[in-house]
């Protein structure tokens, strides 16, 4: 899906990113494996290869440089202090979930899946639900995701959130998205 | 102190950041502030002194603790049963 927060379009960039270091590496390897296979020559007495161990240990070591960096600023930025604007409370149940708005009044409701013969066509399956949660778009959201019963896991994808709803543990997620939409 | 209170109180949007609680694990936060709201609220009403400045306490933790455990914590007060010391 496309991104809709200015996170998920860094996870999206260091995905690629990432990605396409292991494409590199692995056609390397796959050439290099495919030139082993198809000569005839052969080389017994291999005993001192000092330079080309100094560049394959060298080399990748640079390139996990390259690639920790990236992530881990990407790791710091999603725990970033940020103002939170509204705080929202995600309670999972099985088998829904309930949200709470509580800043100023105590406005709770229970949303369930819609089952499948109930929908209107052009709607999506297994996504759908009966009420709606919804959020200002532009400003910092503060998710607060517990459970009520069992382990649930409470996940935006074009966000980039996904944080586990354990009973007995609040966990903080911090949501902002750029565009209105639904997700 | 108490008009800062007061002007604080109005335009409270949401529990700000409280760097006690700086990571993911919010649970404490919502706990220490429950707590912190009732035990402000029997030291001040024993000294017969004003208890909206308690007030922040209960914005904060309305904000952030779940409907069904504030419930349940004031339940547990109400038979004696509350594990936290007010």
């Amino acid at each position: 899906q496309n991104a809709a927060s200015p996170i998920m379009e860094e996870l999206i960039a260091f995905h690629d990113h990432a990605l396409m270091i292991i494409f590199l590496i692995s056609s390397l390897v796959l050439y290099i494996i495919s030139l082993m296979l198809t000569t005839k020559l052969t080389h017994t007495s291999t005993m001192n290869a000092q330079e080309i161990e100094m560049i394959w240990t060298i080399l990748p070591a640079m390139i996990l440089i390259m690639i920790a960096l990236p992530s881990l600023r990407i790791l710091y930025m999603t725990d970033e202090f940020n103002k939170p604007y509204l705080t929202l409370k995600a309670i999972g149940h099985q088998w829904y979930w309930s949200y709470e708005y509580s800043d100023y009044e105590d406005l709770a409701f229970d949303s369930y899946i819609m089952p499948t013969y109930f929908l209107e066509p052009g709607e999506f399956r297994l996504l759908e639900v009966d009420n709606r949660t919804t959020l200002p778009m532009e400003a910092d959201i503060r998710v607060l995701i517990s459970s009520q019963d069992v382990l649930h896991s409470w996940a935006v994808p074009s966000l980039g959130v996904k944080t586990d709803a354990i009973p007995g543990r609040l966990n903080q997620a911090m949501v902002a998205s750029m565009r209105p939409g639904l997700y | 102190m108490a008009e800062e209170m007061k002007a604080k109180l109005k335009n409270y949007k949401t529990a700000p950041f409280d760097s006690r609680f700086p990571n993911q694990n919010q649970t404490r936060n919502c706990w220490q502030n429950y707590l912190d709201f009732h035990r402000c609220e029997k030291a001040l009403s024993a000294k017969g002194d004003d208890v909206s400045v308690c007030q922040w306490y209960r914005r904060v933790y309305k904000s952030l603790c779940p409907i069904s455990w504030v419930t349940d914590w004031d339940e547990q007060r109400a038979d004696g049963t509350f594990p936290g010391k007010i």
